[in-house]
């Protein structure tokens, strides 16, 4: 369920690295507890971020959530897809819902983020 | 069982639009007895149209049914009770309506001259005096529309005597219990906002403060009660780190009602506060509005209040506006004056001990609900509930059924839902404020209709998870009403 590959925040993101890129969305876990996705907000290319500062936000019939960046960098690209189709966040978080892509500023902080295992465990705790 | 209502019919209504024909009038004029004008030539024939497209018309009794009717399909606090949780719809006093309808009063336009707004000034001085009396505060502003606004004046206030000091700083501190408006207020003025995790008992956590404040937090926002409808107990100790280290505490006060002649915050360190006269103070609620949202402050940043501000100039009231510190207006006038009166009209009806007696209602409500539903919703936060009660769906979640299903069933046994899925601190919350203004009757309906239905989800979930089946529509598609909205009405 949880791709090996990816590293994973306590508020629910993903990232995963290819070379100097992260390529950042929500989990599996993120888009149930959020129900039926109607909207994604998410930042211009060129918009830096930091590390667990505000990227964009997800809105759902239940609530409208932040989404926190989990790493630091600079916004390069925003999958063009979920403007008209949101609810591909629902049927593909770890696929094709991808929410952006970041040239990451620092690396370093990738490691610092949680394996699948953790993440797994984190979850089944936090239910 | 159901008890409270039963089916009965009530009449479809298509909408005036549909129902118009051309030349039906619900009005008679009578004859013209001054030579005609030509409206183009008074007005400028760029300003007249010949037409207006779609404008319906329909007669007087169709007008008046049409909205009747409407009526029909609506419920209202006159017709029930509405236990949304952090809402506070309580019963708005028939009284208040006669006294905010004298002629005097309901007529005042806003560029009377003083001279001639003396009995108008003198109740919104008199209410600011009440507010500050009732809150333990210093000075009181009436200015702003309702409470987020009351929040963005509030933080505006605090980042103008801290510019004052010298350094507006960047942080404001939110603890995941606040109202979902808080955050966004402090962003609008200017504010990065870091949230602070509660602690196991649903409240603010000493240690994670003492860790966190720094002389880069402005304040820290606090809901007290907050949403979980508990006393922040530590509040004086979190009052102290923040002011040892310069920045203030902001407390949002629309759980006012569960301190009301009880405690006051500015005896518990609380530096500004805003207060929702549509919740605690009894003023019309949501459609029946507007609101009001007063903020009080301690004597530091009562400079900078809004302009114009109450003085008392001799025998008589005046408006000052030469204030060089103030943040400037926040609204048109002096706010919203027919709600103030409403307001002053009810704290003078209660007086001190009946203020009390209003608080003391509330929490004794709230928890007869929690003492007589505990047994059938799990209960996330045990500690003592003030004037609202959050249990989570958890137990029902396991046959599928979310607070969502059960809210809307409860809709088939003639309530209005609580408040669902928030706050967020509680998964699948479950969030129920009854007011003092109900009465055990109404309270025992709504708790056997909260049982019958935890009943039902044992036996038949299915008859929940489609509710609601009595209404004249029955669940509707949110998911395609938020993805595809029809935001307007267009002929076929």
């Amino acid at each position: 369920m949880y791709p090996e590959n990816f590293r994973y925040t306590k508020e629910h993101e993903w990232v995963r690295v290819d070379g100097d890129t992260g390529t950042i969305g929500i989990t599996d876990h993120a888009q149930q507890e959020l129900g039926d996705i109607v909207y994604v907000d998410m930042p211009k290319p060129g918009t830096r971020v930091e590390q667990g500062g505000t990227l964009g936000s997800v809105e759902s019939v239940k609530a409208v959530s932040d989404i926190y960046a989990p790493v630091s960098g600079e916004v390069s690209e925003v999958n063009p897809a979920l403007a008209e189709a949101p609810e591909k966040l629902n049927a593909d978080p770890h696929g094709d819902a991808w929410l952006v892509r970041i040239k990451l500023g620092a690396p370093a902080e990738v490691a610092k983020l949680m394996s699948a295992a953790e993440y797994q465990a984190y979850i089944g705790a936090e239910k | 069982m159901i008890t409270k209502v039963r089916p009965h019919l009530s009449p479809n209504e298509r909408l005036l639009f549909e129902r118009s024909s051309p030349g039906k009038t619900a009005y008679q004029l009578p004859e013209l007895d001054v030579p005609a004008v030509d409206p183009r030539g008074a007005l400028g024939a760029e300003n007249v149209r010949a037409s207006i497209e779609g404008f319906p018309e329909v007669s007087e009794v169709e007008a008046l049914r049409h909205f009747t009717r409407l009526s029909t399909w609506n419920y209202a606090i006159d017709y029930g009770m509405y236990p949304l949780g952090s809402c506070t719809m309580k019963y708005n006093p028939r009284v208040n309506e006669l006294v905010a309808r004298l002629d005097g009063l309901a007529w005042a336009h806003p560029y009377q001259p003083e001279a001639l707004a003396q009995g108008a000034m003198e109740i919104m001085a008199r209410l600011e005096a009440a507010l500050a009396e009732i809150t333990g505060m210093d000075a009181v502003t009436l200015q702003p529309a309702a409470g987020a606004h009351a929040e963005l004046t509030g933080i505006l206030l605090i980042r103008a005597l801290l510019e004052k000091r010298g350094n507006p700083r960047r942080r404001i501190l939110i603890p995941d219990s606040a109202h979902g408006t808080n955050p966004a207020s402090a962003v609008i003025a200017g504010y990065a906002v870091e949230h602070v995790p509660s602690n196991p008992g649903g409240t603010l956590d000493l240690e994670v403060l003492h860790r966190i404040v720094d002389q880069d937090v402005a304040a820290l926002m606090v809901t007290n009660p907050n949403t979980l409808g508990v006393f922040e107990h530590d509040i004086i100790q979190a009052a102290e780190i923040l002011h040892a280290k310069g920045a203030l505490l902001y407390m949002d006060g629309a759980n006012m009602n569960a301190l009301m002649g009880i405690a006051r915050p500015g005896d518990f360190g609380v530096d500004a506060l805003h207060l929702n006269l549509h919740k605690t103070f009894s003023t019309p609620h949501g459609g029946g509005g507007p609101g009001a949202g007063p903020v009080a402050v301690k004597k530091a940043l009562e400079p900078f209040l809004p302009t114009p501000r109450l003085k008392r100039s001799g025998k008589k009231w005046a408006w000052d506006d030469k204030r060089k510190l103030s943040i400037g207006r926040v609204r048109a006038f002096y706010g919203n004056f027919g709600v103030l009166v409403r307001a002053l009209a009810y704290i003078l009806a209660h007086g001190g001990p009946g203020l009390r007696n209003v608080t003391l209602d509330a929490v004794l409500n709230a928890n007869y609900i929690r003492h007589q539903l505990e047994p059938h919703f799990d209960l996330p936060y045990p500690a003592p509930n003030m004037h609202e009660v959050v249990f989570s769906d958890s137990r029902q979640a396991k046959r599928g059924i979310h607070t969502g299903d059960i809210a809307k069933r409860l809709i088939d046994y003639g309530f209005h839902p609580y408040t669902v899925s928030f706050p967020l601190i509680v998964h699948g919350a479950l969030m129920i404020e009854p007011t003092e203004t109900e009465g055990k009757h109404e309270l025992d309906q709504f708790i056997d209709a909260l049982i019958s239905i935890a009943k039902e989800v044992e036996t038949d979930p299915e008859l929940v998870r489609t509710a609601p089946h009595g209404t004249r529509t029955t669940r509707v598609d949110e998911v395609t009403a938020a993805r595809k909205p029809v935001l307007r009405w267009k002929p076929e």
